[in-house]
């Protein structure tokens, strides 16, 4: 215990020193590049704005990536199922998501002109849900046929094949695409709020940083989203240990 | 009285971007109730396509598949099944795993007697104490004794064993032997075994049928005059080396090579 949370506090601490000598050694003003020793001040006089930014990013991120879960799922589970959909999706969703997200934000905004918690939450969505597509549906598809028969030759309905045998054999594929997924939808949700006028969130805090050349806000920022980014990935790390623990083989 | 299962002049081909591929040829098999029927023919000749149609995972092209002198046309709750890899599920312990094929065929038996009907198997293969194990925390031995005690625990007519001995090594085959011979005394169903092993199929089989190379045919089939209750010691007695011999040459024959080809 007192290693799984010393060891990584301790890189932290090394991490900070490490940039914080290099910032003085340069002798860098803080507009070329903030030190740590900046930052506690800046968190300090906008510690609200902080709080509702990260509440803010944090929430669309959340809706983006249930969104993400639930619409990859289904289509993993339509192309796992069916040879015909799968080729007909597959270059279809890659060719979508080669698509740099950033040029699809004028095109929302657009479409859906002012929504700006739509807008977010569908972006967070867009970037993320092709890694659980493709996961559920590789997962599904490549369930070795005697699986299927254990229960097949009882008689069992496909929903109960489904629920019993190809559901839980496909949750590890499905947490390692969602500990992907979960960055991703991040990303996306910044990108909107840093990109969009008028925006919310940290990304929007991060903007105003810029804007008044308050350069320590800037990273104070930066590194406020870095902690959110953890905060979510390791939320995602406890769900799968809950859901599928069993796939983790005991170290030794 | 029919036999419990009965497939009479089975004929079935596989599509292929060639052609039809016919695996089965006119096979012909009968299998009394409580019997045991030990499958023997060379790679690739078919037998895992018995299994599925036997299992009323597949309808052949023509023949017919009867049990109980009813046509299969479609997969049954009395029939079990288990392989040459034990496909135990990761995720359950080896007891759920036991239990699996009652939650299909009894969904309203009670948990209370589930786990009794488990327990008293995994008793019998000699798995007692290791129920709330995971699969991966067991040997290839001890998984195989698992996934045949799934195969019967919802007590099936009809068991398929497609190889379940196959990769393990002789010695634990030899143990899994004498465990299958046990749960037959305790256990009213009547066997199919596909195996490549001559001895296994003599020291389980009441009958060893012997299929010719693709596409299968009934080639041979040999009444194992032994006593029920056998020891693996009986395998190195002369009436068992003779049948061992006799079924060694019709692979051969099946293999479409004669006694002098082999020698060479």
């Amino acid at each position: 215990m007192l290693r799984q949370i010393g060891v990584p506090v301790l890189a932290l601490l090394v991490f900070c020193l490490a940039w914080e000598a290099l910032v003085q050694v340069n002798g860098w003003p803080n507009y070329v590049m903030a030190s740590p020793s900046d930052l506690p001040a800046a968190y300090a006089r906008f510690w609200d704005l902080f709080l509702l930014g990260a509440w803010q990013t944090l929430w669309r991120t959340v809706a983006g990536l249930v969104l993400a879960v639930i619409g990859g799922m289904i289509l993993g589970m339509i192309m796992g199922f069916s040879r015909v959909a799968n080729d007909a999706l597959y270059p279809l969703l890659v060719g979508f998501n080669a698509i740099p997200k950033a040029t699809l934000v004028p095109v929302l905004a657009l479409l859906f002109i002012g929504q700006h918690d739509f807008n977010t939450v569908l972006m967070a969505f867009l970037i993320s849900f092709f890694p659980i597509a493709v996961s559920v549906g590789i997962g599904l598809s490549t369930l070795e046929p005697e699986y299927r028969d254990i229960l097949r030759a009882l008689g069992a309905s496909r929903m109960a094949i489904f629920r019993k045998i190809a559901l839980p054999k496909t949750l590890p594929e499905f947490f390692g695409a969602l500990k992907v997924a979960v960055t991703l939808a991040f990303i996306g949700t910044n990108l909107v709020e840093i990109v969009s006028p008028h925006g919310k969130g940290l990304g929007a805090l991060f903007l105003s940083g810029q804007t008044n050349s308050n350069y320590p806000l800037m990273f104070a920022v930066l590194i406020a989203l870095a902690v959110l980014g953890i905060l979510l990935y390791y939320g995602v790390v406890w769900l799968e240990r809950i859901f599928a623990g069993w796939a983790v083989r005991p170290a030794g | 009285m029919p036999d419990l299962i009965e497939i009479t002049d089975v004929r079935h081909a596989y599509k292929t971007p060639a052609g039809p591929l016919p695996v089965l040829d006119g096979l012909t098999l009968s299998v009394p109730e409580g019997a045991f029927a030990a499958v023997v023919g060379p790679s690739g000749c078919g037998k895992s396509t018995l299994t599925r149609l036997v299992a009323g995972l597949m309808r052949p092209d023509a023949g017919e598949v009867r049990l109980h002198g009813s046509p299969v046309t479609s997969p049954r709750s009395t029939v079990g099944m288990a392989f040459q890899n034990p496909v135990l599920l990761e995720w359950r312990s080896i007891l759920d795993n036991v239990i699996l094929p009652l939650e299909i065929v009894a969904p309203r038996m009670p948990r209370r007697d589930r786990v009794a009907r488990a327990m008293e198997l995994l008793d019998l293969v000699g798995l007692a104490g290791f129920e709330n194990k995971r699969p991966s925390e067991l040997s290839g031995g001890m998984r195989q004794r698992a996934s045949l005690c799934r195969a019967i625990v919802h007590r099936p007519e009809v068991l398929i064993l497609d190889e379940p001995f196959g990769a393990l090594d002789n010695f634990t085959r030899e143990d899994l032997w004498q465990t299958m011979r046990d749960l037959r005394r305790q256990e009213p169903f009547t066997a199919i075994l596909i195996t490549h092993d001559l001895r296994e199929s003599v020291f389980l089989g009441d009958q060893v049928v012997v299929l010719s190379g693709r596409p299968a045919r009934t080639q041979y089939v040999l009444d194992v005059d032994l006593p029920a209750d056998r020891e693996i010691d009986i395998l190195y007695q002369p009436k068992a080396g003779e049948m061992l011999h006799l079924l060694r040459d019709q692979i051969r024959i099946a293999q479409g090579r004669g006694p002098a080809q082999e020698a060479a």
